[in-house]
């Protein structure tokens, strides 16, 4: 396309954005949802199935109680109501992938209904309204090979993996969220973030966007002020927290030119590429297919005993929101300083790398400094940025202790980012200790004084600042490794001054 | 010598455990007889002679080790082709699984093992269940031993054939609208579908979920009770399956056999009297009424008014639910495939497998089933017919407030001769019309031999309340003990 898009301010001057969000999140159960089958992640292909998630003929689905605990837990501590008495149900359609050729889903009979979960946006509280909370079972994965794209098309072989059939997955729907204006894009970031977070701090999901485990589909629409919602598009593989941002505000600058045009928005979906930071058109809703959905005639309704509910509602752990504010003031930091802190998604790290040994200030100074810098870069998220906590309280403490001065101790962070290991294997390998032999120091120095005598003579006549020159010069030779206060009172003793 | 073909299992099974007789020796039997019989009824769609000689010399090996052998430790048994056998070919008798040998064992199956039954081999059907005469496999039709001219019932008519012609003397069946009590109504033998959920369908290849019970066929009322008891029970495979013991039905077989039915109060559906059933077939089971009423069973008349919505509320139900399991069958895992020429898109390699795997009554099914749950007919269809299934069981659980038992005859008419109603879908569909409202409640039913009408079986059907399975086989033995075993011409 060559259609110039928009700015982005005059876009949200002339429309206001809805969105709305579907979230997949892949159970981190033991077994199966259907069977006993393991579920962990990798593996050879094929190699975690038995009769009932390949969908043999005569296998039958038995529910996985973990599971239907799991997404009550996350129905809760989304604020839902929990279904009395509801039923699985089977979506009908054909796809290789899928063994049975219907999902056992849930339709018109969630487990979790009804409740919200507040977000916080430039500092202000943002409810978002959930609709739904349901369980259902993850397909295989599909690998078409032998075409140039390894898409369907072109291809000549399509290779299915059903170790990930089965797998349970909880679908989260919120309601449409609008009002949120300009900041529509960091909304839906926010969001997705605070329920990564929740869904973490339950221990039910290792909630990895980028091994699938955490999926998300974002619906977007714009209208006139005043004027009812637009036609909505749902982009789907939006596969990071950053994509989703991005996704939501290249589908509104999209929608805004087509609007802009004189077009109308076709209701379809879209995919986001992460490339390019752009959305493509996919299948047409207006053709979608009739799912056929009906009561899963195999398996008994779920009925809830309303005491376990309440037991599970009165252990749930402490929530993010809760959990931040306690860090907050554990910290000592402003509302400012926690929503950088928030901002950089740095909360989780600083929290594991002071429990590792640094303080709250180095371990601040670290994650949102180098490390988020490094981030931005090369546009990863702050976590994936290759370095852990761990090893940041370990270079903090190399630090502490003397052996690096603060540019060591970032060129010791550049090799571990590049994954040459800890910060003292990588502090020992490449020599970079800070020079503290007075001796080797006193050799350093006395070589400066010679190569520079009219400098040395500004010293010794009482003009103590010229020591500098000569502090740059004993650094250089010892390739910055040398304590640079300990140098310069080599210096002025050396002059006499 | 004794003709061990001719004994009955529990016959069988004490010879066995005395020792007066080998459980090779019996299977061996059992094997000559269907070589022998076999080319002219069909039953069988795979013989697993090695299989069998194999299971029989443990049996004997057990019973050397002087180890305890279960009451049917010994005795042959043939099973409908619609449950999985590890390693043994599964073709639920339809092309699209031909040749498939599945992974796995069925919870009947693998009960059948532990109870040290000798499994001779799978039995004809029609395709999927789909059929009350056979005609519909993709095999060829299996032949009623009483007339080879005519049907042997369906869709378990392999089944009931088998017994018929002293092929063995218990098999298995399943009954989603009258596939076990029908077959044996019209081969003169008995035939009992359990409460459902009371048998596991774990490994029954599913034709409608809902309604799919297997179940146990015999030539006594006693020998299906202990069949019965071997592979009834919970099965934590299946979540439909109940989490209670298994009603004494073996109990209920010998008190019914003392031929006292004092204090039983049984109920004849009217609904299903006049013109709905040949007469012959009235004829028939009015008199085993007179022969209850002698036992000393209280007979009165019950109205069930909505048993007459229940054929149309099947052919919804069952389609539906037919439409979703079936499309499994795609050709990508296992099965049929064609068209795999590696020109043609997945999805033409589907249609094409389909197209070809399955017959035209399995795909007049699927299309009912999918137009029935698509979009914008869903509630008058399925919803409406969901409506009338809970009509029904009100009917049901009215009807055994007032009586102990529901009675009528099992089926409209003795077996047809072969093609004549598989130009009509419907006329072969009447043949479930009083076996299909027991389905739709979920209850049991036991088709029990209570007469012949030109030379023909009439069978009986008594139903009762579910988990209450017991009390069928108290009146079906009772009658038996009147009435007598029906005997086949032997071919």
């Amino acid at each position: 396309m060559t259609t110039t898009l928009p700015a982005y301010d005059e876009v949200v001057a002339r429309y206001e954005p809805v969105i709305g969000l579907e979230t997949h999140v892949e159970l981190g159960t033991n077994t199966k949802m259907w069977c006993g089958c393991p579920t962990d992640f990798g593996g050879e292909p094929n190699t975690r199935v038995c009769p009932v998630c390949l969908g043999l003929p005569g296998s039958l689905p038995v529910a996985n109680k973990a599971a239907i605990e799991a997404t009550i837990r996350i129905g809760l501590a989304l604020n839902c109501s929990i279904a009395q008495w509801c039923r699985f149900a089977r979506k009908n359609y054909f796809y290789p992938d899928m063994p049975k050729n219907f999902q056992i889903s849930q339709y018109d009979e969630p487990l979790c209904f009804e409740g919200y979960l507040d977000v916080e946006v430039n500092g202000e509280t943002v409810r978002i309204g959930i609709e739904r909370v349901h369980l259902e079972e993850d397909t295989g994965k599909t690998l078409h090979v032998g075409g140039a794209t390894g898409r369907i098309h072109g291809a000549t072989e399509s290779l299915v993996d059903y170790n990930r059939a089965g797998i349970p997955l909880v679908e989260i729907v919120t309601k449409p969220i609008p009002g949120t204006g300009a900041l529509a894009p960091e909304v839906a970031r926010a969001y997705v973030t605070e329920l990564r977070d929740v869904l973490r701090s339950l221990g039910v999901s290792d909630v990895r966007m980028e091994e699938g485990s955490l999926r998300c589909d974002v619906n977007t629409s714009l209208n006139l002020p005043g004027a009812e919602w637009g036609t909505r598009t749902e982009t789907k593989n939006v596969n990071s927290l950053r994509s989703v941002e991005r996704a939501v505000r290249s589908e509104m600058l999209r929608q805004a030119s087509v609007l802009d045009a004189g077009g109308r928005i076709t209701q379809e979906t879209r995919h986001f590429h992460e490339d390019t930071g752009d959305t493509t058109p996919g299948r047409s809703k207006e053709t979608a297919t009739d799912y056929r959905y009906f009561p899963e005639p195999d398996l008994v309704p779920i009925a809830p005993d309303p005491a376990w509910v309440a037991e599970l509602k009165a252990a749930l752990p402490e929530l993010p929101r809760l959990h931040r504010r306690r860090l907050q003031e554990a910290w000592g930091l402003s509302d400012l300083d926690m929503q950088s802190v928030l901002n950089a998604g740095a909360v989780e790290l600083i929290e594991a790398t002071v429990a590792a040994g640094a303080t709250p200030a180095a371990a601040r100074k670290w994650w949102l400094g180098e490390l988020s810098r490094r981030a931005n870069e090369t546009g990863v998220e702050l976590a994936d940025v290759g370095a852990t906590p761990a090893q940041v309280a370990e270079l903090q403490g190399l630090v502490d202790a003397g052996k690096l001065n603060d540019k060591l101790a970032r060129t010791v962070l550049e090799g571990v980012v590049a994954g040459e290991g800890t910060p003292t294997e990588i502090m020992t390998n490449r020599n970079l200790e800070v020079v503290s032999d007075t001796g080797a120091l006193t050799a350093a120095v006395d070589e400066a004084i010679a190569a520079n005598p009219g400098i040395a003579d500004k010293i010794r006549s009482g003009k103590v600042a010229a020591a500098g020159a000569l502090v740059g010069a004993v650094m250089k030779t010892t390739r910055g490794q040398a304590d640079a206060k300990t140098v310069r009172e080599l210096i002025l003793a050396r002059l006499g001054a | 010598m004794t003709d061990l073909t001719k004994l009955t299992a529990v016959e069988i099974a004490g010879l066995v455990a005395s020792g007066e007789t080998s459980a090779v020796e019996v299977t061996q039997a059992h094997l000559d007889r269907i070589a022998a019989v076999d080319g002219r009824v069909n039953a069988f769609l795979h013989v697993d002679t090695e299989g069998a000689l194999a299971a029989a010399r443990e049996v004997d090996t057990r019973r050397a080790a002087g180890a305890e052998l279960g009451p049917l430790a010994g005795v042959p048994v043939a099973v409908k082709d619609v449950l999985t056998t590890k390693g043994v070919p599964t073709t639920v008798g339809s092309k699209i699984l031909e040749g498939w040998r599945p992974p796995y064992d069925s919870t009947i199956v693998q009960r059948l093992r532990a109870a040290g039954t000798v499994m001779l081999g799978k039995t004809n059907m029609d395709e999927f269940a789909m059929g009350s005469s056979t005609e519909y496999s993709a095999y060829g039709p299996s032949r009623n031993p009483w007339d080879t001219d005519r049907i042997p019932g369906g869709s378990g008519g392999g089944s009931a054939a088998a017994l018929a012609a002293y092929e063995a003397p218990l098999a298995i069946g399943s009954d989603t609208g009258g596939s076990i009590r029908q077959p044996g109504a019209v081969t003169g033998t008995v035939g009992a579908k359990p409460t459902y959920g009371g048998t596991s369908r774990y490994g029954l290849v599913a034709f409608s979920s809902s309604l799919d019970t297997p179940g146990p066929c015999a030539r006594t009322v006693l020998d299906a009770a202990l069949l019965h008891e071997a592979i009834g029970g919970h099965d934590p495979r299946d979540s439909t399956s109940i989490a209670a013991p298994v009603p004494d039905v073996v109990a209920a077989a010998k008190l019914g056999a003392t031929g006292d039915l004092t204090g039983v109060r049984l109920g004849i559906v009217t609904e299903f009297g006049g013109e709905g059933a040949e007469p012959g077939v009235m004829a028939a089971f009015n008199e085993a009424v007179d022969t209850l009423t002698k036992l000393g069973a209280e007979i009165v008349e019950i109205s069930c008014p909505n048993f007459g919505y229940a054929l149309p509320a099947y052919y919804l139900i069952a389609p539906s639910e037919c439409s979703s399991n079936l499309a499994r069958f795609d050709g990508v895992r296992f099965g049929l495939r064609v068209g795999d020429d590696g020109n043609r898109s997945l999805e033409e390699v589907m249609s094409l497998t389909r197209e070809a795997g399955f017959g035209p009554e399995v795909k007049r099914r699927i299309m009912i089933g999918t137009y029935a749950l698509s979009s914008g007919y869903y509630d008058a269809y399925y919803g409406q017919a969901q409506k009338v299934r809970t009509l029904i069981t009100r009917d049901f659980t009215a009807a055994f407030e007032r009586v102990d038992a529901l009675i009528s005859p099992t089926t409209p008419f003795v077996a047809f001769p072969l093609g004549a109603r598989t130009s009509d879908p419907y006329q072969m569909y009447l043949a479930d019309l009083f076996t299909i409202p027991t389905n739709l409640y979920g209850g049991p039913g036991i088709s029990v031999p209570c007469g012949l009408a030109d030379g023909l079986p009439v069978g009986l059907q008594v139903m009762a309340p579910t988990m209450a399975d017991d009390r069928m086989y108290r009146v079906a033995a009772a009658l038996e003990s009147a009435v007598g075993t029906l005997t086949p011409p032997v071919l």
